[in-house]
């Protein structure tokens, strides 16, 4: 009887080890972030990967900002419900079948379905401070992902056309140009420096509106504040991060 | 007391007939008078192209407008998408919150003309002696009756009745670095044919083991890249004389021609000659940067093309210096060019108040005197939609003036303004109805499907496009026949709402009741009759 016993607690040890997997453990014909960085361009890619933001429903199509522990996914249009779309809230695990593509440098998937993996333990990202990588070619390396940039001055937003540069004297513009408007779907573009260079930054509409935190803390900026930012590292021939959280720079 | 029910009965059915399901709204009745001590405030939407002058332009003539019609305010809202402001007026329609005046493609009135009088006819309008076209009571000089160019008044003209007016005329052109087609050992035709174009096209594409471009030394190369493929197939499919649609909205591109088409184009991509905006980015950033030798885009985004473009969304180290020769879109017959008008024109909804609508539609013709007209034009490569600002001086001395400076007077602008010009009589444009939109989004989707579907080495063959064109078919639904003359053939409204339902079954049961009194009065007087 205890040897039956023994035996019996002993398989079972073994069959749970085979059972511990990771949260981020891929299901059978899903890629690493490894493989799908290694893809061909205009390949089918399946990535299983935890959602961190999407952009606003639109269409039977949503787009979402997605990373897991090695790495992010943007995904561009992917079909979507307006009822699944409610449930795609951040940490949400999903398995995401589409193309890869680039457009105008940015990775992504395109033409994607997803299903919402149940029951998967959720996962957010912590954004990683990729301030010093600002302007080097390394920053690329972290596209889509959720990263933070920290102690950067705000400068006046200025923007360049065929009558040469101008000046706002403001701390941030809606649209590129200031083309757009109060009360608009105009994304909000601002300027920061650090180690004395000058970045763009954007609020994406369609992921930040109005009614949130970032939209408002931008538009309450001044010139010369210092302030941490947090985003999603977009690409749009070269980096073009969508800012989701502005506060003061913490002090060191 | 019997009387008194009979009344009750007759006054409850007459409100009951007055209860009925549509959402339609009355006609317009143009007033005598526009009543100038009235307060009235406007809703405009207006669309420009991410561009702050545009957006100036738009708030002077706001100004301006109010400066003589001080009773009304107009209140703008900027779009930079017309998707967007489609979106939200079809929302908006259902909850009668539609704006006043609105800047929209035909295509997509023809979808809002699916409820009854949402948008107002302006034939009556424009017709009026005191405020129409050159009316007697006008405050500001607009442009007279015939007064609009024909081929732009054309697109808003929808079974036979009007229901917009132009706002900005543009075409598609075809941007080439010259320079590159020189190197490659060509030399430009005075007409871009297909044949011309594909074969620069894929002697660009030439490329050695290391991925190296010969044409410009870069390792991105994409000699033919086309913004708006729907145009494409609308306008290879005009050139070649097939079909697309019926004025009724009868379906015909899913033809032969088309086949011959997507075949041919597959080719190219094959070639690596080709690819679209959709699939790679602008065709601005890649002519400026040298990885491109044919953009073509619309005339309305000249000011992002080429190597002194004023716009750019590439970074200043990236351009490469090359003259920029500007043309009509390739053509399959160069002694009889054909092109696409296109660009954004003005709705107006109808409201209660004819006061309201009169001013919406004084407003909507301001929008057409020239200081507006020659102003917005100047932005881009639009050109005014009236005779009179087109061969106003100020705008003549403007077109002179191409190149002087890169900014209001950049050469490629000018130049893709002045191929309108040129080719006003050349221009057609497609059938507007209800469905048009989808119709043309399949056009462009076509071209979509078999680029990407080469990109991805896939087999595109007659089989491909047996199934391509039925995947069409149903996904933009056209094979349904809610097609027909907007604003004639009514959409399918569905099932009868609850409460229409509840107040015909009272109706019913209403008439039943007083058939049923009616009766037993007349078997009452027949039987009193009988007694005595």
């Amino acid at each position: 009887m205890k040897k039956i016993f023994t035996l019996l607690l002993a398989a079972l040890m073994v069959m749970s080890l085979f059972a511990c997997a990771s949260a981020n453990e891929e299901s059978e014909g899903v890629m690493t972030h490894e493989e799908y960085v290694a893809a061909e361009l205009d390949t089918e890619v399946t990535v299983e990967t935890y959602v961190q933001a999407n952009q606003s429903w639109w269409n039977d199509q949503i787009t979402l900002y997605t990373q897991d522990e090695d790495g992010a996914y943007f995904i561009y249009n992917a079909a979507c419900s307006a009822e699944d779309a409610e449930k795609l809230v951040p940490g949400t695990k999903i398995r995401v079948n589409g193309i890869k593509s680039e457009w105008s440098g940015e990775v992504e998937i395109i033409e994607g379905t997803f299903e919402i993996i149940e029951d998967a333990e959720p996962w957010v990202a912590e954004a990683a401070d990729v301030t010093e990588l600002l302007g080097a070619d390394e920053l690329a390396d972290h596209q889509n992902e959720f990263v933070a940039f920290k102690g950067l001055t705000i400068e006046s937003y200025t923007y360049t056309d065929g009558d040469g540069a101008h000046d706002t004297g403001a701390a941030f513009a809606y649209g590129w140009n200031g083309s757009g408007a109060e009360g608009t779907d105009a994304d909000l573009y601002f300027q920061a420096s650090v180690n004395g260079e000058t970045y763009t930054f954007t609020v994406e509409y369609y992921l930040c509106n109005e009614t949130t935190e970032v939209y408002e803390a931008v538009r309450n900026l001044n010139v010369g504040d210092v302030v941490d930012l947090e985003g999603f590292l977009y690409w749009y021939n070269g980096a073009n991060p969508h800012i989701t959280a502005v506060a003061p720079a913490a002090a060191e | 007391m019997k009387k008194l029910l009979a009344c009750a009965l007759l006054a409850a059915v007459l409100l009951l007939a007055g209860c009925h399901g549509s959402t339609g709204r009355q006609a317009l009745e143009i007033p005598e008078t526009f009543d100038e001590t009235k307060p009235i405030e406007l809703t405009f939407w207006a669309k420009n192209d991410t561009n702050r002058t545009q957006v100036e332009i738009y708030e002077k003539a706001i100004a301006d407008f109010e400066a003589l019609y001080p009773n009304v305010t107009v209140n703008m809202r900027l779009y930079t998408d017309y998707s967007r402001i489609y979106n939200d007026v079809i929302t908006n329609i259902s909850t009668n919150t539609t704006p006043n005046v609105c800047i929209s493609y035909p295509d997509h009135i023809a979808t809002y003309l699916t409820g009854s009088n949402v948008v107002a006819e302006l034939d009556g309008l424009m017709a009026d002696p005191n405020y129409g076209l050159g009316g007697g009571k006008l405050k500001f000089d607009g442009p007279g009756q015939d007064g609009i160019v024909s081929q732009f008044l054309a697109e808003c003209v929808l079974g036979g009745r009007t229901y917009a007016l132009p706002f900005m005329r543009s075409t598609e052109a075809c941007y080439v670095n010259r320079t590159m087609v020189e190197a490659l050992g060509y030399e430009l035709p005075d007409t871009l044919t297909w044949d011309f174009v594909w074969e620069v096209a894929e002697a660009a594409a030439a490329k050695d083991g290391d991925g190296v471009y010969a044409a410009n030394g870069q390792k991105v190369m994409i000699p033919f890249i086309y913004k708006s493929t729907d145009n494409m197939m609308i306008q290879m499919l005009r050139q070649k004389g097939a079909g697309y649609s019926t004025d009724g909205g009868e379906i015909l591109i899913f033809n032969d021609t088309t086949r011959a088409l997507l075949l041919d184009i597959a080719e190219h991509v094959r070639a690596g000659a080709f690819s679209t905006f959709k699939i790679s980015s602008y065709p601005a950033n890649f002519l400026n940067a040298g990885q491109c030798v044919f953009a073509v885009d619309s005339t309305a985004g000249a000011t992002w093309m080429g190597s002194s473009a004023p716009l750019s969304d590439i970074p200043a180290d990236q351009f490469v210096e090359f003259e920029t020769a500007v043309y009509p879109v390739p053509q399959f017959d160069p002694e009889h060019p054909q092109m696409i008008s296109q660009g954004p024109s003005m709705c107006l909804f109808n409201k209660k108040d004819s006061q309201e609508v009169l001013a919406s539609w004084l407003f909507m013709q301001f929008l057409l005197t020239n200081d507006v007209q020659i102003a917005y034009a100047e932005t881009e490569g639009y050109v005014p939609v009236t005779d009179r600002a087109q061969s106003d001086p100020a705008y003549q001395d403007y077109l002179a003036r191409a190149g002087q400076d890169k900014s209001l007077h950049y050469d490629v602008k000018i130049r893709a303004s002045q191929l309108l010009l040129d080719h006003t009589g050349d221009t057609f444009v497609t059938p507007v109805f209800n469905g048009s939109t989808s119709l043309r989004d399949a056009a462009g989707q076509m071209i979509e499907n078999v680029t990407k579907s080469i990109r991805r080495k896939q087999t595109v063959d007659d089989a491909y496009i047996d199934k391509l064109y039925d995947d069409m078919t149903s996904l933009y639904r056209l094979n349904q026949s809610g097609g027909g003359v907007a604003g004639v053939t009514r959409a399918d409204l569905g099932p009868l709402p609850a409460t229409a339902a509840i107040l015909l079954s009272a109706l019913g049961v209403t008439w039943l009741l007083i058939g049923l009194y009616a009766l037993k009065q007349a078997a009452g007087k027949k039987k009193n009759r009988k007694i005595t």
